[in-house]
């Protein structure tokens, strides 16, 4: 594994030896960069070597070392290894060069790692904080920030333990309550910033503008609002109904899934994985459990893999139906395409629950396999599903909408994104592919049992939200094509390695383990040091990334397309804010 | 519900007007009407808000009850289905929405995030369950809870309408309405209503020096 990550990256590893150095620690990749090279080394990995698709930042503490670790994870379009370099810096004064000018997609995960970890970046052009709000004290995701309900630094805690007797963290709280103040902090003369830093921005777009002076107006819309998916906010900057300038604001539904899975266990994690994105909690299982699987290095067996891809590729249809008729909600065709697509989501959501227990909340990959096995029925159920039903609906959404005069109009030209720029913002999933790009991860860097089936990578060709919806519209066709394969094949036998246990061992070192979920590459870093919880446990989520060229494609557009576009990004707010 | 139910009990109506009379009282009336046109704030937060969803479709349909009229603005809704895990940065949006309904107001705390915090109760910016700031009329368990278990707790509503009297109601008594203070983004969440506690415990010089958790 190691020397196939390596491999490519020699190259570009022995032009800078002085200051690039491997890493040598016990199952760790990649290499470490000097601080003041970073920008340099990430242009040439960029320009030369064509490693022009940043796909995750991560910042890692290190306590009770002096050490704050930032790990970048690149690709090349073309498909293959990663190119995993990695900065250092002190706990102190943790400072690294920003590299929104080389890979604009760092952006919001940069801003996310000077939120969560305190990690400043220089050069970033907006480096505020993205998931708490202005002025919340501390950085949660340090080793030593211990949040209002703290317990304990690992679980299981003793106090849940059989003959414990469990306390209300209420209970415990002088507020009786979730909060912890500073000890410094005066209520009396608390001037709350919450927004006061973004305002401030948007106040000196407002006041710009070239000749003829016009009014220009600041609009929030969400986070309560029918647009937005969710709890989700545009600010935007309006001259007449164009937008001129945009800027999401998140973390309203922000739920700290990176502290509380450093808290927990390895098998712990995966119900938690379900509730990321929760329309397609069965890809979350996926990501996950590949990532600690690549730890482990173990395999499922065979029938597992062909059951993981069964339930990941009926999540794919699900999560694209479900984005597609609530894509026409956004267009003014009010429910009534959702109420077809929710008809179709309900019989997978039926397999779902015969298989796993739960409708939504599945909890069916486990670490060298899955849960349970199909329950008598289901297969044939999946084969009507794959072969008549869900053929049949596709086509009849195709029929009714494709050629629509309203949505072709309402879609076509809006929310252009090109293929250097979609490269550039990082974005993935059907976003990436409508500009063009050809990169689907269960291609470009097959996993489970992907290289063995036969499907196309579907793209489009101008990049915008008409194209979008035709992306999503044909990956439902290849899922179903996929499905068919799947059960064809698919093989008796275990549905498990060895025996399920609720402690897994996993060795020290850190893996990197990414899905294409159905609203894009869905990565988790998980570091380890042999302990049974993770050090560190990152979620590199699509929707959250894919946000990061929003402003961009609604530059110049009106008001009302910001609001389609955003139905065509297919965003999920538990993974947006996590 | 029937012009049956709507009667009242005991009070024998002549046959051949019943379908032209009933003799009810203004409660039952009040509540008859109110129980089965209970408007939902069309708000999602997380998961649950997805069931919600689905609730509302073909195959649950919840307009069964009166409810499908869901409206994105507060003012025209009179219940608030709190549908997945209240954040700090989102309680204030919350209380403001709640203030601005129109009074009657009802909600329904969806799910185990809404109720007490759920599996996200331990994290730094969750709140501890959505009846920390607003009143909650019905708690429905789950994670997410099925369709099924929100219906059920949509018809618990209807019943505790049903019990409901004018004269005791709320929001006919005397006096303005009461209006929640909406939660301030300081360092940490402050609940306005615990200011003086607050302050008092910042102030208290305590040799913990950090003035959270220790006792």
């Amino acid at each position: 594994m190691s020397e196939q990550l390596i491999a490519p990256a020699a190259e570009l590893v022995n032009r800078f030896e002085s200051w690039v150095k491997p890493d040598t620690r016990p199952g760790y990749q990649g290499t470490i960069i000097d601080l003041e090279h970073l920008v340099e080394f990430a242009r040439v990995a960029r320009d030369e070597f064509s490693y022009d698709y940043l796909s995750s930042v991560t910042g890692v503490d290190y306590f009770p070392e002096d050490k704050m670790e930032v790990v970048y994870h690149a690709y090349k379009m073309t498909g293959g290894p990663a190119l995993i370099f990695k900065a250092q810096t002190s706990r102190t004064d943790s400072v690294v060069p920003s590299l929104v000018s080389i890979y604009p997609g760092a952006e919001f995960q940069e801003r996310e790692a000077w939120d969560l970890l305190g990690i400043r970046f220089s050069g970033h052009p907006d480096l505020r904080r993205i998931l708490m709000w202005e002025g919340f004290a501390g950085h949660p995701l340090r080793k030593d920030w211990k949040e209002a309900y703290f317990e304990e630094e690992v679980k299981p805690f003793k106090n849940r333990w059989p003959d414990g007797h469990a306390v209300r963290s209420e209970d415990k709280n002088p507020y009786g309550d979730n909060v912890a103040y500073p000890s410094d902090f005066d209520p009396d003369n608390w001037v709350t910033d919450a927004d006061r830093s973004l305002y401030d921005l948007l106040k000196k777009i407002q006041q710009e503008g070239d000749g003829m002076k016009t009014d220009r107006i600041i609009v929030n819309m969400g986070p309560q609002h029918p647009s937005t998916h969710g709890v989700f906010r545009m600010v935007v900057v309006l001259e007449g109904e164009t937008v001129v300038e945009l800027k999401p604001v998140m973390g309203y539904l922000h739920r700290n899934h990176e502290k509380i899975g450093e808290r927990n266990t390895y098998l712990q994690n995966i119900p938690f994985t379900d509730r990321l994105d929760y329309i397609s909690s069965m890809s979350n299982n996926f990501g996950y459990v590949l990532a600690v699987e690549k730890l482990m290095n173990i395999k499922p067996p065979e029938r597992a893999d062909y059951l993981r891809v069964m339930m990941a590729e009926l999540t794919r249809i699900s999560s694209h139906i479900m984005s597609t008729g609530f894509l026409l909600n956004d267009l003014g065709a009010y429910f009534t395409p959702a109420l077809y697509a929710l008809e179709e989501r309900e019989l997978i959501l039926d397999i779902f629950e015969a298989v796993s227990g739960s409708r939504m909340m599945c909890n069916y990959f486990r670490f060298g396999g899955v849960a349970r096995d199909l329950p008598e029925g289901i297969l044939e159920k999946v084969r009507e599903l794959a072969f008549d039903r869900l053929p049949r609906k596709i086509e009849e959404l195709d029929a009714y909408l494709t050629e629509n005069e309203i949505l072709r109009t309402r879609c076509e030209g809006v929310g252009i994104l090109t293929a250097e720029q979609a490269t550039a913002f990082s974005t993935s999933g059907p976003t990436l592919r409508a500009s063009g790009v050809p990169y689907d991860i269960r291609r470009a860097d097959p996993y489970s049992i992907y290289d063995r089936l036969d499907f196309d990578v579907v793209t489009g060709t101008k990049g915008d939200v008409y194209d979008r919806y035709l992306v999503r519209i044909e990956e439902m066709r290849q899922s179903c094509n996929i499905l068919r394969q799947v059960v064809r094949d698919i093989p008796g036998g275990l549905i498990q390695t060895g025996k399920p246990v609720y402690q897994v061992r996993v060795p020290a070192g850190e893996s990197y383990g990414r899905v294409e979920g159905p609203k894009g590459e869905l990565g988790y870093y998980i570091l380890s040091n042999g302990k049974p919880n993770p050090v560190r446990y990152h979620v590199r989520a699509p929707s959250f990334i894919n946000l990061t060229s929003l402003a961009e494609m609604c530059r110049g557009g009106k008001v009302a397309d910001a609001v389609v576009i955003l139905g065509a990004m297919d965003i999920v707010l538990g993974e947006v804010d996590r | 519900m029937s012009a049956e139910d709507l009667n009242l009990p005991g009070v024998e109506v002549p046959p051949e007007i019943r379908q032209q009379v009933t003799l009810t009282t203004l409660d039952r009336i009040y509540n008859w009407s109110r129980r089965n046109s209970v408007w939902p704030l069309m708000s999602g937060l997380a998961c649950c808000a997805i069931e919600m969803i689905c609730t509302a479709a073909s195959r649950y349909d919840f307009s069964r009850f009166g409810m499908e009229v869901m409206r994105p603005s507060p003012r025209q809704a009179d219940m608030m289905i709190v549908s997945g895990t209240v954040t700090k940065k989102m309680i204030p949006t919350i209380v403001r929405l709640y203030n601005q309904m129109a009074e009657p107001k009802y909600v329904i705390a969806m799910g185990a995030c809404a109720s007490g915090g759920g599996p996200f109760k331990e994290g730094y910016n969750v709140v501890s369950g959505v009846d920390k700031f607003i009143p909650v009329d019905v708690y429905i368990p789950g994670c997410p809870p099925t369709p099924q278990s929100l219906l059920n707790g949509l018809i618990a509503l209807q019943k505790k309408i049903d019990d409901e009297s004018l004269k005791n109601v709320r929001w006919y008594q005397k006096g303005p309405g009461e209006e929640i203070p909406v939660p301030v983004l300081g360092p940490d969440l402050m609940d306005m209503r615990k200011f003086a506690q607050i302050k008092a415990a910042l102030a208290r010089p305590e040799p913990g020096s950090e003035a959270d958790l220790t006792s």
